[in-house]
């Protein structure tokens, strides 16, 4: 099918929603009733005809206004996007990627014409048409990495591989679950994720590092991970927590439905060819409670999941003060009922 | 005196030594504050040392009293500074000059530690040769995750950001690159409730 793209915004205003395909493609997150941390990586060889793991880089309906939302992110504050000098052959390298990946999976959206080093690419639901030199800077109107993460949902954050570690040199990130590029940048895998509780007494990090360092060229990886947000808002960064924050506290039984939102990273792992850096795509799915609830098992399991959630992780995740409102409201969806293993709908 | 052992915190916290005099063709000392003790320390256990030391040193509120116990260590050069960011050109002009072998000594607050580590480890000088001890003041270098701006100096938790004004939480998240703390708007969520600060570690 093409994709409808629709103009909504994820700020001010927030008219943001999802269609009926949109819900039926959520990727929900959960495969049973609790949750509690795990490696859960599996092979992002594709997926179901019409999921969300279908594509290398999935596009969907919201792709258009996400862009624009990227734009005006980073128009306000440029430190969103970085990259330390050594990372520019990885942004070449990721240019490289995204638009062989696009150009294949969505030929109707996306073109990729070379002749040697002379590129030419066609984005059709953005209007770009761009001749460009590849691996010649001066013939982009950004850096490689900034050029074509303008043009791709999800965040990106660009790891070089050395000693044994990753390192986080280069990123575009504007659709966080709350946390600083400008902050982490240059930091290793154990310092970046040292916030996180738990974890790393879990060993969850040593195992994980260990399956990252191993990913090889065109055998890539991904995972779910999720959070809680109020309002659809993608920039839920630390930078404007001080602006954000107080719409945590308008959360009220009448408006929990409508306001308070289950937000997805689909995280992806791909090693890079030159580089042999790996590229973290943290594609961030929205999806508002009254959606959610219109798929039976997941309104169950929901509700179970929020209900028995340690509060630690309840904390980290920035919802503790919310978390028996939306429990109340989840409660009515959940009639005792069992759930069937895996995460798609019955 | 005034040796603080710091409780475990996260994995992005740095964590300090204790100087040891090493084998080298140089070697570089910069210290703040009480950081002069553990120099002492050093040339008391290895005498042969300062001979082939630079000292950069920066009093901060001890004034005058580390001054003439520093200039008796005969070091090869010793400068006093009125602070670290004043140095920060001639410690750049040193380390263009820095050969293999050379040994570098940092010790006094964290702040000047931070500092110091970020213009070393630029200056391509392998992390094997750098030494670090606490001493003296907890006081913290914090970063405003909102303004960015630093506050030097931090004692309580929370603090207001010397550049934005903002209340802010005094976070173990630590970057090398800003050597800094992060610190986070407390009253983000309810604006104006503010807890009353706490001094570190009380």
């Amino acid at each position: 099918m093409s994709i409808q793209f629709k103009k909504e915004t994820f700020r001010n205003d927030y008219t943001f929603k999802n269609s009926q395909w949109a819900i039926d493609r959520f990727p929900f997150p959960f495969h049973e009733d609790s949750y509690m941390y795990s490696v859960n990586m599996e092979q992002h060889q594709g997926g179901p005809a019409g999921s969300v793991f279908e594509k290398r880089f999935d596009v969907d309906e919201h792709y258009l206004a996400e862009m624009e939302d990227r734009a005006l992110v980073l128009a306000e504050d440029p430190l969103r996007c970085q990259s330390l000098p050594h990372m520019t052959l990885a942004g070449w390298d990721l240019l490289e990627l995204i638009m062989v990946s696009k150009s294949e999976d969505y030929p109707d959206l996306f073109q990729l014409h070379r002749e040697g080093n002379n590129w030419r690419w066609i984005n059709k639901p953005m209007k770009i048409d761009d001749q460009f030199v590849f691996m010649d800077e001066t013939t982009l109107p950004y850096g490689p990495m900034e050029y074509i993460t303008r043009q791709t949902q999800g965040d990106f954050a660009v790891l070089d591989q050395r000693d044994d570690n990753l390192w986080m040199d280069a990123g575009m990130v504007t659709t966080q679950a709350d946390w600083s590029l400008d902050f982490d940048i240059g930091m290793n895998f154990f310092e970046w994720h040292a916030p996180v509780p738990k974890a790393h007494e879990m060993g969850i990090f040593v195992r994980a590092l260990k399956f990252l360092l191993n990913i090889q060229q065109g055998s890539p990886a991904r995972r779910l991970n999720w959070t809680m947000t109020v309002n659809p808002l993608l920039d839920t960064s630390p930078e404007n927590y001080h602006k954000w924050g107080v719409e945590k506290s308008t959360l009220t039984v009448e408006n929990v439905g409508e306001k308070q939102h289950l937000r997805v990273e689909l995280q992806t792992f791909f090693r890079l060819p030159r580089s042999n850096a790996l590229v973290f795509p943290i594609r961030c799915y929205l999806i508002r409670l009254e959606e959610l609830v219109t798929v039976p098992k997941w309104g169950r399991r929901l509700h179970r999941i929020i209900r028995d959630l340690p509060e630690e992780l309840a904390t980290y995740k920035g919802f503790i003060s919310n978390r028996p409102m939306i429990q109340e409201y989840l409660s009515g969806f959940d009639d005792g009922q069992p759930t069937s293993d895996g995460i798609w709908p019955d | 005196m005034s040796k603080f052992k710091f409780p475990n915190s996260i994995i992005s916290r740095p964590v300090y030594g204790v100087l040891k005099p090493r084998n080298g063709k140089s070697h570089l000392m910069i210290a703040d504050a009480e950081g002069a003790e553990a120099l002492f320390e050093i040339a008391a256990s290895n005498t042969a040392i300062m001979a082939k030391s630079h000292i950069l040193y920066f009093p901060k509120n001890t004034g005058q009293s580390y001054i003439k116990k520093l200039e008796k260590l005969n070091a090869a050069q010793l400068y006093i500074g009125p602070s670290y960011e004043a140095s920060v050109s001639r410690l750049r002009r040193v380390l263009e000059d820095a050969h293999v072998g050379l040994q570098v000594y940092l010790t006094g607050t964290e702040s000047l530690i931070g500092q110091a580590m970020q213009e070393i480890v630029a200056a391509g000088i392998p992390h094997t040769a750098i030494q670090t001890e606490h001493r003296g003041s907890v006081a913290r270098r914090m970063q405003c995750v909102h303004c960015k701006g630093i506050t030097e100096d931090v004692v309580t938790d929370p603090f207001v950001c010397s550049h934005c004004g903002l209340h802010l939480f005094v976070r173990d998240h630590y970057s090398r690159r800003h050597a800094a703390f992060q610190g986070v708007c407390v009253d983000a969520e309810n604006p104006g409730d503010i807890p009353d600060p706490v001094e570190l570690y009380s």
